[in-house]
């Protein structure tokens, strides 16, 4: 393809949390700052910025990607906002990639931030512009209405269960005990998630992630600067990224094909067969549990309709032969937009490298994926790593 | 590297401390208002709900009979070619029972769920859902693949808006008789409507 090879070589994150008492500005200090530090790099190293954040309307500060430069590093530099909704923050290491594959940049900073809870009473309220102002907004929907719908249709289609569901949401919480930056690490079961509050049936309280204030920031470098810098590169082996109509209610709302087309554009790249077989471990977008399955079916991990039954069987749990979401993912690490993929980017980087401490899945996993998945249902972005 | 390793950022607020106003915080409530042009196809697609009448749009190219109607097809990238009427009934795609209004807040004791569904309307074509609202039914008794009709608001009330509609009701009384309920459930064949 004529580009360069691009490795992640350093990493940071902040603890996610309900409400932070750092700014956002401050919060990518904070990851911004890490992640030079973990791979012994000065700003003055970089390149290159690209800042991924979620709606200005959490924040209520416009231009919010020209607020935040400051935090992330970009001040003088080439730096570049990029915004795909909840796909933003695994979008945020291929905007990177651009810039080190295609020679402009060796070393390129990419922070990913989200300040929920400046939008009150709740940032639920910051979706409502989301929804067609003439069309739907008149009924005055919220997002939960059109997850709920979407799993109902889900559920439906294949003969799926709640229960079914929930175990997806008990796993990864479970996950997040081990993970430093977690905002929910619970030890919850299937009956605790049945009986806590039905919000939007099929969606209860327990099948969704918290709103939440975080950063996270990697290091990307070029393959000859990467070999300088570590001994343990990971390489973005794949992007893919693909949307689909924001009419959204024409859709085939039990199977996502906007992130079947990412990933079949991440796995060309990679040239990635079998990602059943060759994908040994997988990060997809869990805002809600039963997204997890919804995407590892549109990832082709697994038949459609089959992700719940290998949940069951414990095949996606940390010591399974196919681990999903070991970092506890948005269900229990917590779900700052943007951020939440970098998060997930992060984890497979420490995973791949062996350095994720008690969350390390293990057989040594040579190749790894992230995905993330946003806008009205519409987005998918898929990241594929190796060693 | 390892996390663990790492003194992490994020320092926690609790909504008590915040509540009471025990962190400093600075407050902006704006009171910003828009108003936004209908267009062209949704302009027609709105006067034809102040009728009565759902107003859809073929695309000579794909063929299909597109709702909300557009003024050109997204896929064929070509202008559209024909306004078309279709039929204020339609088959429930999906629906969701919400104790949640749109900013969280919950529903109150004493108020009824809200109803939303994805309705395919019947004459477009397949998988052409609109989003609206459920009424005149028990919660328990919706089921997926069920025949609905728009119950309209009365002719001098509408204003041109998709809230002309109030909500889409059973075509039949639910689960009458054993043969009502039969018919329901075949049109729930699932599974093969997912891989459509």
């Amino acid at each position: 393809m004529g580009m360069r090879k691009v490795a992640i070589v350093g990493a940071g994150i902040t603890k996610f949390v309900r409400r932070a008492q750092e700014t956002g500005k401050e919060l990518s200090w904070q990851a911004s700052k890490m992640a030079l530090d973990s791979c012994e790099l000065t700003l003055d190293d970089v390149d290159m910025v690209t800042m991924g954040t979620a709606p200005d309307a959490f924040d209520g500060v416009h231009m919010k990607g020209e607020y935040l430069a400051d935090g992330a590093g970009g001040i003088g530099k080439p730096y570049m906002r990029h915004f795909v909704g909840g796909g933003t923050g695994v979008f945020s290491p291929i905007h990177g990639w651009f810039h080190v594959a295609s020679g402009m940049a060796d070393i390129c900073l990419v922070v990913a931030e989200e300040k929920m809870s400046s939008c009150h009473p709740h940032p639920q309220g910051a979706f409502l512009t989301i929804f067609d102002h003439t069309t739907e907004q008149p009924l005055m929907p919220t997002l939960i209405w059109i997850f709920a719908l979407e799993m109902n249709r889900y559920m439906e289609t294949y003969g799926i269960s709640k229960a079914d569901i929930a175990r997806v949401s008990v796993k990864n919480k479970h996950n997040a005990m081990d993970h430093p930056a977690a905002q929910i690490p619970q030890e919850i079961t299937v009956e605790d998630v049945l009986n806590s509050e039905t919000l939007c049936w099929p969606v209860n309280r327990l099948d969704i992630s918290p709103a939440s204030d975080g950063a996270a920031a990697i290091v990307l470098a070029s393959e000859r600067v990467a070999r300088r810098i570590t001994d343990k590169p990971v390489w973005i082996d794949g992007i893919g990224f693909s949307i689909d109509t924001a009419y959204w209610a024409t859709r085939d709302l039990a199977y996502p094909r906007y992130v079947e087309t990412a990933a079949r554009m991440a796995y060309d790249m990679a040239g990635i067969k079998e990602p059943h077989k060759e994908i040994h471990i997988a990060e997809p977008y869990d805002p809600f549990d039963y997204k997890e399955l919804h995407h590892m079916e549109g990832l082709q991990l697994c038949k459609r309709g089959e992700a719940a039954r290998l949940t069951a069987d414990g095949v996606t749990a940390r010591d399974g032969n196919m681990p999903i979401c070991p970092s506890g993912g948005a269900l229990g690490v917590g779900n700052p937009i943007a951020a939440t993929g970098l998060m997930k980017i992060i984890e497979i980087f420490l995973q791949l490298r062996g350095e994720a401490g008690k969350r390390q899945v293990p057989g040594d996993p040579r190749c790894g994926l992230a995905q993330a998945w946003g806008d009205l249902m519409q987005m998918g972005t898929v990241v594929v790593m190796r060693k | 590297m390892k996390l663990e390793d790492y003194e992490l950022g994020g320092i926690n607020i609790k909504s008590s401390d915040f509540k009471k106003g025990k962190v400093l915080t600075t407050e902006w409530e704006p009171n910003l208002k828009y108003a936004w042009d209908n267009g062209v196809a949704i302009g027609r697609y709105l006067a034809g709900l102040k009728e009565g009448r759902i107003i859809a749009r073929i695309c000579y190219q794909c063929k299909r009979i597109m709702l909300p109607p557009r003024m050109f097809c997204e896929l064929c990238f070509r202008p559209t070619d024909e306004w078309m009427e279709v039929k204020d009934t339609g088959t429930i795609n999906t629906f969701s029972i919400a104790q949640v209004n749109w900013d969280a807040s919950r529903r109150g004791k004493d108020e009824p769920p809200l109803l939303p569904a994805v309705i395919e309307i019947d004459g477009a074509s397949p998988g052409m859902g609109i989003m609206h609202m459920l009424g005149e039914v028990e919660p328990d008794q919706i089921k997926v693949g069920m025949k609905v009709r728009a119950v309209w608001k009365p002719r001098e009330e509408r204003t041109g808006a998709i809230t002309d509609i109030l909500y889409f009701k059973p075509l039949r009384a639910p689960a009458k008789k054993a043969g009502a309920r039969k018919k329901t459930k075949s049109k729930n064949a699932a599974p093969a409507r997912g891989k459509r």
